[in-house]
């Protein structure tokens, strides 16, 4: 994780585009300028940023679904919840799967769980929604194509406006 | 032909109401949904999600989009709730062949 760029995926664990789900794997950083002020003394990744976590996992998931032809922007959080708190150098296991697909909008459900020294336990759970639309500025597709092959999510051939509908 | 459906007209008010927060009674046959009921787009994105998980339809609300910027066809067609139901008879209709 890169929080000051907002790059919260390190790795796509798993994929499957036929049952429509992912999991991905993150390292809390042990330093962020956010750990200063969230909160002195009882540093703790912020439950927002849990979310957006979750929500760029989903968003990994529908554009390798959809041939990144179209770019997921979250709209709407319809649930929340923050188990527990996760401090830096967790390492998360980050899941999603797509709960529905409609004309311009996508549902996924997402959870989060910490890897500990004995068990695995729930951090987050979230189900979140996206508006989404042809990618809004030039050039972006391609970066974000050239960051989900970063961490290593598939990249297939259907170009921009191909997929979906 | 597919007709209206007095039903699936009293589903989607139901599904308007609650989530554009419009009194149901204000919701008719006739109205139309951006310009009586004041819909914008992100609620109608819910409505649609809503309305197609309720009826395992995939509404085409972006083609229909570009169907009435294009000209070619009148956003009424879509919009006018007693229009809008026969839409989706049609989708169910489709979907049960």
């Amino acid at each position: 994780m890169n929080l000051e760029y907002f790059q919260m995926v390190d790795r796509v664990e798993a994929i499957d585009l036929e049952r429509r789900a992912i999991r991905c794997l993150a390292q809390v950083p042990e330093r962020s300028t956010i750990f200063e002020g969230h909160f002195p003394g009882y540093p703790v990744m912020p439950g927002t940023l849990l979310v957006e976590a979750v929500a760029q996992v989903g968003g990994f998931l529908l554009m390798a679904l959809d041939g990144y032809s179209r770019m997921p922007v979250l709209t709407q959080v319809v649930k929340a919840r923050i188990r527990e708190a996760v401090e830096p150098g967790a390492v998360l296991t980050i899941e999603a799967e797509v709960q529905q697909v409609s004309s311009g909008i996508s549902a996924i459900d997402g959870r989060i769980s910490v890897a500990g020294s004995e068990s695995r336990t729930r951090a987050a759970e979230c189900e979140i929604r996206y508006r989404t639309m042809p990618f809004p500025a030039p050039g972006l597709r391609e970066l974000v194509i050239a960051r989900a092959r970063e961490i290593g999510a598939p990249v297939t051939a259907a170009g921009p406006g191909e997929a979906q509908r | 032909m597919t007709a209206f459906s007095q039903e699936t007209f009293d589903s989607v008010a139901d599904i308007i109401a609650d989530i554009c927060s419009i009194d149901r009674a204000a919701i008719a046959p006739d109205s139309h949904a951006v310009n009586d009921l004041g819909i914008d787009s992100l609620d109608f994105l819910d409505v649609t999600f809503d309305i197609d998980k309720k009826f395992g339809i995939k509404m085409p609300v972006e083609q229909w989009m570009e169907e009435v910027n294009q000209g070619d066809a009148d956003a009424d067609e879509f919009f006018v709730m007693k229009n809008l139901v026969v839409r989706i008879e049609e989708l169910r209709a489709a979907k049960a062949v």
